[in-house]
């Protein structure tokens, strides 16, 4: 009976704290937040028979891009800047056949893009960071026209109807050396 | 008088710290659940480039990382030499064994998931384009179609 009385002594809990800043300030060290970022794309398959047809006769709706190994730039048969780049493809994709040698309408504008094996990955992404740009500045422009919003706040089913009206269509080609 | 001697005996009553563990436990398993242990030693120098039209890497889960860059720190220089070599997990590997890494990645995966694996590309700024090409030709083959370079954000 007498034993049952004695209560066990507590247990002291003043240094919960200093246990758990210990362990807070380790995970505080520890954690990475970072989320990855970066430019999405998506590989054609390798099937080598269909070729896109319309890569053929219609010249007029290509735009060429050379990147070559010393990093230069040739759009089109001109040298370019790279800071030049993306208005001279928002130009080329929202032609719409004012300019003859331009494209025919957004929806049949193809970029393609070459580089060669000995181009910096560094300017690869800076051209591919251009015509991502000029296709999310258009597709904006087009959303701000039609519903008076940024694409980015526009709901799925209307930013596919932009994405239908400037489609990105992005071809590249093996890489060759020059 | 007296009432004022009283008011001034008393002070400013000592702030309870009773609750500062829970506070502190709060933020603990805060940290706890977002952290995020790097779980691949780098062995390759990875200065990523810089981009501003990126989109955010979603489902870290169904993320495969390829990476691409000189072999890090001056011993592994000596012995490896300073061409840029493909990191798979922990180890240098070749691009010929890309296959096979999408093929194990997969199959840790349940199969509705396949679809929707992503292969992050993380490059150095120092790459030549030969390498990343003959990786894109081999997650070609692999069906690995998609694909995401990874960038920094651009500091304005």
């Amino acid at each position: 009976m007498a034993r049952n009385k004695r209560s066990s002594p507590e247990i002291n809990a003043g240094s919960m704290a200093d246990i758990a800043f210990l362990l807070l300030i380790f995970f505080l060290v520890t954690t990475t937040m970072d989320v990855d970022t970066g430019i999405a794309r998506k590989l054609p398959p390798t099937a080598e028979e269909q070729e896109p047809e319309d890569m053929q006769g219609n010249a007029r709706n290509i735009f060429e891009v050379y990147v070559n190994k010393k990093d230069k730039l040739l759009v089109e048969e001109n040298e370019m800047e790279i800071e030049k780049l993306r208005s001279s493809a928002k130009d080329f994709i929202n032609n719409n056949g004012k300019d003859p040698s331009s494209s025919d309408s957004p929806e049949k504008a193809i970029i393609s893009l070459v580089n060669s094996r000995g181009t910096s990955y560094e300017m690869y992404i800076a051209v591919q960071n251009e015509l991502t740009a000029a296709y999310n500045e258009l597709r904006n422009e087009a959303s701000i026209k039609k519903y008076g919003i940024n694409y980015t706040e526009l709901n799925k089913a209307k930013q596919k109807e932009i994405r239908k009206m400037y489609p990105m269509k992005i071809s590249e080609a093996a890489p060759g050396e020059f | 008088m007296s009432k004022f001697k009283k008011n001034k005996k008393s002070g400013t009553p000592p702030i309870s710290t009773a609750s500062l563990p829970d506070i502190v436990f709060m933020l603990l398993f805060f940290f706890m659940v977002t952290t995020v242990m790097r779980e691949t030693e780098m062995l390759v120098d990875n200065t990523l480039p810089q981009a501003t039209e990126v989109k955010k890497l979603e489902r870290k889960s169904l993320v495969s990382y390829i990476y691409i860059g000189s072999p890090r720190g001056l011993n592994r220089k000596k012995q490896f030499g300073t061409k840029a070599k493909i990191q798979l997990n922990d180890a240098y590997s070749t691009v010929g064994e890309i296959q096979s890494f999408i093929a194990a990645e997969r199959e840790s995966r349940a199969e509705e998931e396949i679809p929707l694996l992503t292969t992050s590309i993380k490059a150095d700024v120092d790459v030549k384009m030969g390498i990343i090409s003959d990786i894109k030709e081999e997650l070609r083959k692999a069906q690995a179609y998609k694909i995401n370079y990874s960038t920094r954000k651009e500091l304005n």
